[in-house]
């Protein structure tokens, strides 16, 4: 299957995709890893006019950890996964990074491209959800930051305005006696998840549970965000929070059972994690 | 002769080819002035054709012909029925068969509707959207047991209904069996077998040389010279004028070998029409409705036992979907109908099917094609049976195997190759004795199993066997000549699609003509080079062109002998031919390398004895009067999370008998290759189509082939009963993988999860997770 | 629409290449056809089955998710850079040969590509390792057990 014809713009500087963009609107998409876009192309799902070839600014492939944590638009997964600044203190996101497809999508796509698609059977954008992260989307307009429970709003439909790129994210730090879990059940490794759960879990300074939240992903239409009052009651929280899809793969019942287990399974770690970091 | 190459594990000659990536697929033939094909397709199961817009697609750069069925004229025609329905008293088949390009109406999702060439692949996918049809919708016959019902929308109006065709077949008088049985099973079953999918796509390349006036046609087809056969019949030209080839294909499986696909009919036509090479290669997204599945079958079955649990009799009636046309006959349930039978004993059997017509895509052979579903069957029959007699499942099975003395083995009904189904040769029992030892069977369940269950763990065990008729007719043929260069050349008309063909058929040349396997040249899939033969299907290369080779290659050495001897002037018998030379034995100095000698078995000049033909070659074909039947034992340890329903496959047992083996590696090959389908058939992919006939699952992403994370480590044993039935003693063993995985997971994740002692069954196959769940009654 | 061509400029195993190209043409078509290098194969073109896997700047890549245009100035390397030479084939593909890690072929110069930056990067992977490696590759006619023997064999090979 052939991508329908676009025009094609391989952007100078954030400045120059961003001033493209403000032009094109939504008639133009940027093009970062493509992981996503690409083969919705090529099924003609999606025909931009215009592509904005991101791949040229490098300036944007960054991880910072002075201060809370900062990952930029170029960041491909497969920097997420080795990167040893991730693996310090975003252990949630280093966890997730192994489900994400397989090696070849990991050495493309990017981060920041994954959360803008907002599939909500994705990984990632349930784990920037349980961290509360926060997502800095610029334009031509200036700059904004945009929290993560606000940021994905429907199926493939985030808060970015059609003149905006999601240049970074930021992830705060976990505070002391914090524990963080990512499970998921999918057909095949590497597959969506049929239901994953990311699971943060605070310890008070006695050691006992203080504050948990759990986000889902294929739950809902967007990442779906439980914070946990009973956390020997949170399956059956999370089991009657969640709206999860049915699809050729899972029924919604199957998914919401599968929510509840893993939300137990993921708890249980976390807790146990936590405990070893006190 | 020096070491003998057959039997060996010999590494392959098409190997440095393919692993440099120069070894030319369809897709890679390149041809000055090429067009571009694409398909505009019927997005819906059941529609009539209102009217159909091309003036846009033309109208557009690139785009250089736009054809739908009324511009085909005379040419237009239903495609040929390729397999005929058997000789059974009484069998109904209405024939219906695929048309070029849909004319009045479609009849599945993806049928084609008009085809469009232009200057590469993305302007002709530009230009197929640029057509505007406008569609009447029709109802839909999609699930396969009310298309059966009556007053289902009708596939083919001018039938009374969706009946393709009823055979009925039975030996003995199963109801005075069960009227003597101690116990009755009774249960339905649904197997659905999937598709395909294999790595390559299929595809057509054609060139009209009007100059020469021939006409090349490159296909991923299975069965190049039936191509060739029909395609010149159909386009008026004569068979010499018409050259076929199937290069290296990524893989067949079955469904390469259904002929004549609409775009195999239409690409030469276009070639011819328009004077350009044309070139039609299938994406993946079409290949879901472009090529054939094999679906699935539902089966109301009983068998009848006695205290001891001996099977006195089974009766089956079953459905059997076979899409939107029925070009391939009845072989899928025919192989249904005869592989239930398996190793077993059963003195009485009553088999009915209706294969019914559905709104779907054609189904046609897929590697087993067929016997998964009687399998299926009778395996679960025997669990079933096992549980209520308080029999231990390997036992039961090992009760009713054929004994060793009973072969040939008469069962009596008609087989997918019109003879009486037979099995040539066969020792059952011993194999399915090393499948248990080698599973740790009588351990696993006194010791592993209780013990495991009492940590929480949901460990099972399962032990299945089959049987596979192999190695059919009609015949296939050989030629083996030695080259002045001292090389061998090899040619046949069977094709190969990663079966390793170069090489197996090579060692039997090697052994005879006294030279390296790495010096004979073994061309096939080209009609040019070889004439005659029927194609690659049902696990039947090695059994009957193997034996047409080995038969050409004998011919030869006896040439070889007679061309010596007279020129040493010696006795044949004190001739010895080895590392590509004969000499004289003991007598040092006197040796003639096979180039040589082929030159002089080649004189240029001069008067050669009546009689004499030239070179150092031969010709032979060979036919089996019947099938071989090959068997095997597979068995296997699973692990499920009971929250989950996830399996995990701890052990993994494959035994099996193909009669005497070519290559050990190869063979090997062939048995993981096809447990990895079957795997991938009892857990992973599902056709998933709705009640309007569109697939849901359309892509990989979502149709789920097993990964190298899926398929476990298998161990491999294997028994030698050789066949009777040909000279080499060869089964056929393409199949056998694929055949008894699902009633293997059935039976291990009901032990597993312990369902029958809840009340609960596992009688469909695919399975997943989430299926799993339901039919374990949705716990937690 | 009427698309402006984009020049492109790449080395691939080695060799400069300049064309210009219409921006959609996928990388995959664009190596096979316009390079006439036809040893890196299309299975799905929707990112799946991994049969396109070449390296690019050394990395393994799928080629149908990428556009031609986008690698402007970078390095490919596909599998017919693989062998040193014609009649030799490099030890990865030595080790595929001898353990039976291929049957038709389709799937493995996807493979070798993959399975050539893996080793790079772990000389001594177990086999639970290169599963994983390999879990972006689909095969239809192995079952893997060959191909895993074969990258096993190789990796002892190296060593």
């Amino acid at each position: 299957m052939k991508p329908a014809p676009f025009r094609y713009v391989a952007a100078e500087s954030l400045e120059h995709a961003l001033a493209v963009k403000a032009e094109q609107g939504d008639d133009a998409k940027f093009l970062a890893g493509g992981q996503s876009l690409v083969p919705a192309m090529n099924f003609r799902l999606a025909q931009p006019a215009m592509l904005i070839d991101l791949n040229g600014l490098r300036d944007l492939d960054f991880v910072r950890a002075d201060g809370p944590l900062r990952i930029g638009a170029l960041a491909r997964h497969r920097r997420i996964e080795r990167d040893a600044l991730i693996a310090q203190h975003a252990p949630l996101l280093h966890e997730a990074a192994p489900h994400v497809a397989h090696p070849q999508i990991r050495n493309r796509g990017t981060l920041c491209g994954n959360l803008a698609h907002a599939d909500p059977a994705s990984e990632f954008p349930a784990v920037v959800l349980a961290l509360g992260g926060r997502l800095r989307a610029q334009s031509t307009r200036g700059e904004r930051w945009i929290p993560a429970d606000t940021f994905f709003k429907s199926v493939f439909t985030t808060a970015l305005a059609p003149d905006e790129m999601l240049v970074e994210i930021e992830l705060p730090a976990l505070p002391p006696r914090t524990g963080t879990c990512f499970l998921e059940v999918a057909r095949r490794r590497g597959d969506y998840a049929l239901v994953g759960v990311a699971a943060v879990v605070e310890l008070d300074p006695a050691g006992k549970v203080g504050a948990a939240r759990v986000a889902l992903c294929n739950a809902g239409e967007t990442p779906t965000l439980v914070t946990v009052n009973d956390i020997d009651a949170a399956p059956e929280q999370v089991r009657r929070a969640i709206d999860p899809p049915a699809n050729v793969h899972a029924t919604a019942a199957f998914r919401r059972h599968l929510g509840g287990v893993l939300t137990r399974r993921a708890l249980q770690t976390a807790v146990a994690r936590a405990g070893a970091a006190s | 002769m020096t070491t003998r190459q057959f039997g060996a594990s010999v590494k392959r000659n098409e190997d440095a080819r393919l692993l440099a990536g120069r070894a030319q697929f369809v897709d890679d033939v390149k041809l000055p002035g090429i067009l571009h094909a694409a398909f505009v397709r019927s997005p819906h199961a059941h529609a009539r054709i209102v009217a159909i817009d091309v003036t846009a697609a033309l109208a557009r750069d690139g785009v250089v012909a736009v054809y739908t069925a009324e511009d085909l004229g005379d040419y237009w025609r239903p495609g040929p029925v390729i397999v005929p329905p058997p000789p059974v008293e009484g069998a109904l088949f209405n024939e219906r068969t695929q048309v070029p390009l849909a004319k009045g109406k479609a009849r599945h999702v993806g049928e084609p509707v008009a085809l469009v060439i232009a200057t590469s692949r993305y302007i002709a996918e530009d230009a197929a959207a640029d057509v505007t049809v406008e569609w009447d919708p029709l109802p839909v016959a999609a699930d396969l047991e009310p298309a059966a019902a009556p007053g289902a929308p009708r596939v083919h109006e001018d039938l009374p209904d969706n009946v393709a065709a009823r055979v009925r077949q039975s030996k003995g008088d199963y109801a005075a069996a069960a009227k003597r049985a101690h116990r009755i099973v009774k249960r339905r079953f649904a197997y659905d077998h999937g598709c395909a999918q294999p790595m390559e796509t299929r595809g057509v390349v054609a060139q009209w040389d009007a100059g020469a006036e021939r006409l090349t046609v490159w296909d991923t087809t299975q069965a190049p010279i039936a191509i060739r056969n029909g395609l010149a019949a159909m386009l008026g030209l004569s068979e010499r004028q018409v050259r076929v080839v199937a290069p290296f294909i990524g893989g067949g499986f079955g469904p390469k070998i259904m002929l004549f696909y609409p775009d195999e009919v239409l690409i030469p036509w276009a070639a011819l029409k328009l004077g350009r090479p044309v070139k039609w290669i299938e994406d993946r997204a079409e290949h879901f409705f472009a090529t054939t599945h094999e679906r699935g079958q539902i089966h109301d079955a009983e068998i009848a036992l006695d205290r001891d649990g001996r099977i006195l009799g089974v009766k089956d009636v079953f459905l059997h979907d076979t899409g939107a046309y029925d070009p391939y006959g009845l072989t899928v349930p025919i192989n249904s109908q005869c592989t239930l039978l398996g190793p077993y004993v059963i003195p009485n059997y009553d088999s009915t099917f209706t294969a019914v017509f559905t709104n779907k895509p054609i189904v046609t052979p897929y590697r087993g094609a067929g016997r998964q579903h009687g399998v299926f069957v009778i395996e679960r029959l025997l669990d079933i049976a096992a549980r209520e007699l308080g029999i231990d499942r390997a036992e039961i099975r090992r009760r009713n195997l054929i004994p060793p003395d009973a072969f040939p083995y008469d069962n009596e009904i008609i087989y997918q190759d019109f003879t009486r189904l037979g099995y040539d040769s066969g020792d059952y029992a011993p194999m399915l004795a090393k499948a248990l030892d080698m599973i740790g069977y009588e351990r696993f369940l006194r010791e592993e199993q209780p013990r495991l269950r009492a940590q929480g763990k949901r460990v099972g065990i399962g032990v299945v066997c089959y049987v596979e008729g192999t190695g059919i007719g009609p015949y296939e043929g050989a030629k083996v000549q030695v080259q002045t260069s001292g090389k061998v050349s090899l040619l046949t008309g069977i094709g190969t699609q990663g079966q390793g063909h170069y090489t197996s058929f090579a060692q039997i040349v090697a052994d005879q003509v006294g030279v390296a396997v790495s010096d004979v040249e073994v061309i096939t899939g080209d009609t040019d080079q070889f004439y005659w033969g029927a194609g690659t299907f049902a696990s039947r290369g090695a059994v009957v062109a193997g034996n047409a080779v080995n038969e050409a290659a004998l011919a030869v050495r006896k040439n070889i002998l007679r061309v010596a001897s007279e020129h040493f002037e010696c006795a044949e018998a004190d001739l010895v031919i080895e590392d590509g030379a004969v000499s004289i034995a003991g007598v040092p100095g006197r040796r003639i390398k096979l180039g040589e000698l082929a030159v002089q078995a080649n004189p240029m000049r001069g008067a050669v004895a009546p009689g004499t033909e030239p070179g150092l070659e031969a010709t032979r074909y060979f036919g089996p009067e019947s099938g071989a039947t090959a068997a095997g034992v597979h068995a296997m340890i699973v692990e499920v999370d009971p929250e989950t329903m996830i399996p995990s496959i701890q052990k993994y047992v494959v035994v099996h008998d193909c009669g005497t083996v070519i290559n050990p590696m190869i063979v090997e090959g062939q048995v993981l290759g096809g447990v990895a389908q079957g795997i991938g058939n009892a857990f992973y992919e599902q056709l998933a189509f709705d009640a309007e006939g569109q697939l849901l699952n359309a892509t990989l992403a979502d149709y789920l082939l097993p990964t190298a994370l899926d398929v476990p480590r298998i161990e491999l044993g294997h028994t030698v009963t050789p066949s009777p039935l040909n000279p080499l003693g060869i089964k056929g063993v393409g199949e056998a993988g694929a055949i008894p995985v699902g009633p293997l997971f059935a039976q291990a994740l009901e032990d597993a999860l312990e369902l029958p002692a809840k009340g609960r069954e596992l009688n469909e196959i695919p399975l997943s997770p989430c299926r799993l769940w339901e039919l374990a009654g949705s716990p937690g | 629409m009427n698309v402006e061509l984009v020049r492109v400029a790449t080395t691939v195993n080695g060799t400069r290449h300049e064309r210009e190209v219409e921006p959609r043409l996928l990388l995959a078509d664009f190596i096979r056809h316009e390079l006439g290098l036809t040893g890196t194969h299309v299975g799905c073109e929707h990112g799946v089955c991994g049969a396109c896997t070449i390296l690019v700047d050394g990395v393994p890549m799928r080629a149908c998710l990428m556009f031609a245009v986008q690698v402007n100035g970078r390095a490919l390397t596909t599998v017919e850079g693989l062998a040193p030479e014609r009649d030799r084939l490099h030890p990865l593909q030595e080790a595929f040969r001898d353990a039976h890690g291929l049957q038709c072929g389709f799937c493995t110069p996807g493979i070798l590509m993959t399975m050539k930056a893996f080793l790079d990067e772990n000389a001594n992977p177990s086999e639970a390792e290169i599963r994983e490696a390999l879990s972006g590759n689909l095969c239809r006619c192995t079952g893997y057990q060959h191909i895993v023997d074969a990258v096993k064999l190789a990796a002892e090979r190296a060593r």
